[in-house]
């Protein structure tokens, strides 16, 4: 045991090295680590936004309403596709239900060629289904959502999603969002620093879908009121109505969507002064906007932003060149967060808020700075008690406890990843683990000495013997890390990830680092007695 | 130099003598806190019973205005208020339920917290708010049974390692004491009313693995004594075990202790539940080693049968063991 070839010695000094050179940017005051990084990588350790301070944002998607959204875009491009068959086909009785989308073709004949038109609208780029089609009664076509359909729009939708709130959070500026995806339909967004995130919420729990539809004047204002309306028209809330009542009936069809932009930027209203957004659309979009300003000067036009109507003014000219005012009940705020909204996107999907959790800095900071000063002089004491009462052999664990630290740091750096609360709690535990490997095998040293063997049999026999429950007691927190880790959520994540990193490093540094110190002096002085 | 030595070499204290009371006190202490939880409950943070909670410190008071605060808060028409101190003095958690309807509209909890916090600041002017957490109802459940699912599968988990690598017997020991360590803790919450949260999940987790593996130094000690000393009664063995781990067993808890005091006394406030938890951890652990899972044991018929037809593959396992750390006989 006590002999330790060069090269050995050699590895394990570099893996130490190495493992505590990742620590050093972490420990670095932010400007020196700057300055650092111009020469070489510098990894660094995340403080959490439970030490750091910030906001994190769960948000959770709608998914039901994405099934719904899907089924309305199918049949429009389902009518649209008829319409513009060539010869046409004629389709009615079109219904929407249980998430199923059917109609009758109502030249029997034109069965097959319907189904022709129908399938390249239904398969996806990989080629597989997103709908499955059926023919029921020789004439009614019915079209059933596939699974795979379903993840794949949801997975897009979530991916499309991630992209808009990251673009609308760089719009707000300086921040460093941390924005990812966590299971099939959720996305966390967490930024450091932040503590006060109405802005972010506003500007992220928006869907921003925009559109513009006519509004139904022949509906009768008792009707809409109860919240009914005629054939072909809806009834969406109005809540800044001039009429007072705050809904207002308008046309389901020939209306636009206002996806197609390029450009939406906050302004003032020439006329009330008030801010307004003005919108660009894209060439084909403004062409649409032109034909149906065109088609409908005169009439009212309502525009819908998230289902909810914010103004409703009327066509007094067509518009061409595609630019066009929104104007409604704007602040100088709101005015600007719709304008970054609209011009990053609408959401492809609703998005709820279902966890919310911010930090103030200075609470955070107190938190580090008193987690700190208990840290270092918990640590202390550990090491005073250690060496008062193993000597020499207190020395050698405390440099092991030591490198310990830093080569968990060093690690945790190096994988970028967070250290949490929980986490620390995570710390205490390898540090207990590191602490109680060093204390079984002094005290196993010290009861073989007493049962009267030579210095160096009991150094032997101490490892050896010790070596049997550290084992034991690390692999069980081996496996409970990777339990906790695969079964717990977040903070929990946290500490289990702390906890394997650490039952490593521990038992490296406390067992095979001490004993090459102690074979190296024995080695050296060759003591025939030992104070331990 | 002379060194420092915690306990006496050679000690020869009969610690199982007082097994059955030290059990029946257990057990006691057990059936009340379960009664606790069970009448009285846990003070559920909103981590696992969603709702709000706004954190605040009067920055130029003393003390916080707990009485007056239930009062303004409560006059908000969102319902009464959760108040409590925690950490300094002139620091409170206000809970609050969300409101009705908050999880299809987010926009009621914000117009909450806009309007408790106004109400604070303009009350109070050196009112800080530290900080909000609003957790939906959905969110708490699953952050619940996740928790509470991770929580058993640690505790079997780790249970059938030690059956494996010792004998089944053991393995129930290990459970046992683990379930004893985890229920007082929950009485402790119960019977203080700290807040009960996801950092209390990872103190129990911390617990778990500290009470662990002084279980298994013990164990192991047991084994390697139930292999030498095959005619040795039962208790003595096991009092001879523990006796010969006491110097380690105080060494290791003493030094334990000292951060997590250190951490109790100093560390942020917002720990603070978190630090007692792991303290009074560590004070059941190391007991529940010696007085549950030791004499477990006895009474699962443990002898020094129970290592004889496997003698020599647990020989031969610990000699290997020995030198996957490199050390060699």
């Amino acid at each position: 045991m006590l002999d330790f070839p060069r090269w050995r010695i050699w590895m394990l000094n570099t893996v130490l090295v190495v493992g505590m050179a990742f620590a050093i940017p972490s420990l670095l005051p932010t400007s020196m680590r700057a300055q650092l990084a111009q020469f070489v990588p510098t990894p660094t350790i995340n403080l959490g936004l439970d030490l750091a301070g910030g906001s994190h944002i769960l948000l959770e998607a709608d998914t039901s309403q994405l099934s719904e959204a899907r089924l309305e875009a199918l049949e429009d491009s389902v009518r649209t596709a008829m319409r513009r068959a060539n010869p046409q086909i004629a389709i009615a009785d079109v219904s929407r239900t249980n998430g199923e989308l059917s109609f009758n073709v109502t030249d029997m004949s034109k069965v097959d060629a319907a189904r022709e038109v129908i399938l390249p609208l239904i398969s996806n780029t990989l080629g597989a289904r997103d709908w499955n089609i059926g023919v029921n009664n020789g004439n009614r076509i019915i079209l059933s959502p596939a699974s795979s359909g379903d993840e794949n729009a949801l997975d897009q939708a979530m991916d499309t999603a991630k992209d808009v709130i990251d673009r609308r959070i760089n719009a707000l500026g300086t921040l460093e969002p941390t924005i990812i995806r966590q299971g099939d339909n959720r996305i966390v967004v967490q930024v450091p620093g932040l503590d006060d995130p109405e802005a972010l919420k506003a500007l992220i729990g928006k869907t921003a879908k925009l559109e513009f539809k006519l509004v139904d004047e022949q509906a009768d204002p008792d009707q809409t009121a109860q919240g009914k309306a005629r054939v072909g028209s809806q009834v969406l809330p109005y809540p800044d109505n001039p009429t007072g009542l705050p809904y207002i009936a308008v046309r389901r069809l020939g209306g636009i969507s206002g996806d197609k932009l390029v450009k939406a930027d906050p302004t003032f209203d020439q006329q009330t002064n008030e801010p307004a957004v003005t919108i660009q659309f894209d060439s084909e979009g403004g062409q649409r906007f032109a034909r149906m300003t065109q088609q409908n000067v005169n009439k009212l036009f309502a525009i819908v932003l998230d289902g909810q109507v914010i103004s409703a003014p009327q066509i007094r000219e067509p518009i061409f060149g595609g630019v066009s005012q929104i104007s409604g009940s704007f602040t100088t705020e709101s005015a600007n967060a719709l304008s970054i909204s609209l011009r990053s996107g609408a959401l492809p999907v609703d998005l709820t808020i279902v966890e919310e959790r911010s930090v103030g800095p200075d609470l955070g900071a107190d938190s580090i700075r008193r987690g700190v000063l208990a840290a270092v002089i918990g640590t202390t004491a550990i090491l005073v008690l250690m060496f008062l009462v193993y000597g020499r052999f207190g020395i050698y664990a405390n440099v092991a406890l030591i490198i310990n630290v830093l080569m968990i740091l060093g690690v945790m750096s190096f994988a970028n990843a967070t250290l949490t609360l929980p986490g620390i709690a995570g710390f205490v535990l390898t540090i207990g683990a590191a602490v109680d490997a060093n204390v079984l095998i002094n005290e196993r040293i010290r009861e073989e000495l007493k049962r009267g063997r030579r210095v160096v049999q009991a150094i032997e026999f101490g490892y050896k013997e010790a070596s049997r429950a550290i084992f034991d007691a690390n692999s069980t927190n081996v496996i409970a890390a990777v339990l906790l880790f695969i079964f717990g959520s977040g903070p929990i994540r946290g500490f289990a990830v702390v906890l394997m990193i650490g039952i490593v490093t521990s038992v490296f540094t406390a067992v095979t680092i001490t004993r090459m110190w102690v074979s190296l002096w024995v080695k050296r002085t060759r003591p025939t007695e030992l104070t331990i | 130099m002379k060194l420092l030595k915690l306990v006496r070499d050679d000690t020869n204290i009969d610690f199982l003598r007082w097994r059955v009371w030290a059990f029946a006190i257990s057990l006691v202490l057990m059936a009340a806190s379960v009664g606790l939880v069970a009448t009285k409950g846990l003070n559920f943070g909103v981590d696992f019973i969603g709702g709000q909670m706004i954190r605040a410190t009067f920055t130029q008071s003393a003390t916080a205005p707990v009485t007056e605060l239930r009062e303004t808060v409560g006059s908000l028409g969102y319902g009464d208020p959760t108040i409590q101190r925690f950490g300094a003095e002139n620091q409170v958690s206000i809970r609050m339920k969300l409101p009705e309807g908050a999880d299809k509209n987010p926009e009621l909890a914000n117009a909450m917290t806009a309007k408790i916090t106004s109400s604070l600041k303009a009350g109070h002017p050196d009112v800080r708010i530290d900080g909000v957490d609003s957790v939906s109802g959905k969110v708490s459940e699953e952050l619940f049974s996740k928790g509470v699912l991770a929580l058993l599968a640690a505790m079997a988990g780790v249970s059938i390692y030690i059956w494996f690598r010792f004998e089944w017997q053991f393995g129930v020991g290990a459970i046992w004491s683990l379930v004893h360590d985890v229920t007082l803790t929950f009485g402790l919450f119960a019977l203080t009313g700290w807040e009960f949260d996801l950092n209390i999940i990872a103190a129990l987790l911390t617990i778990i693995g500290y009470s662990l593996n002084d279980t298994v130094v013990i164990y192991d000690r047991i084994r390697e004594n139930l292999m030498k000393f095959r005619k040795m009664e039962m208790a003595s063995l096991l009092n001879l075990s523990v006796n010969e781990t006491l110097s380690r067993t105080v060494m290791t808890s003493v030094s334990i202790s000292l951060p997590l005091i250190v951490l109790v006394l100093f560390g942020p406030d917002v720990i603070f539940g978190f630090s007692m938890a792991m303290a009074f951890g560590i004070v059941v652990g190391t007991y529940s080693s010696i007085y549950q899972a030791a004499p477990i044991l006895i009474w699962l018929k443990v002898g020094s049968h129970s290592f004889v037809p496997t003698d020599e593959v647990t020989g031969s396992k610990a000699e290997r063991i020995g030198q996957d750390f490199g050390a060699q006989p």
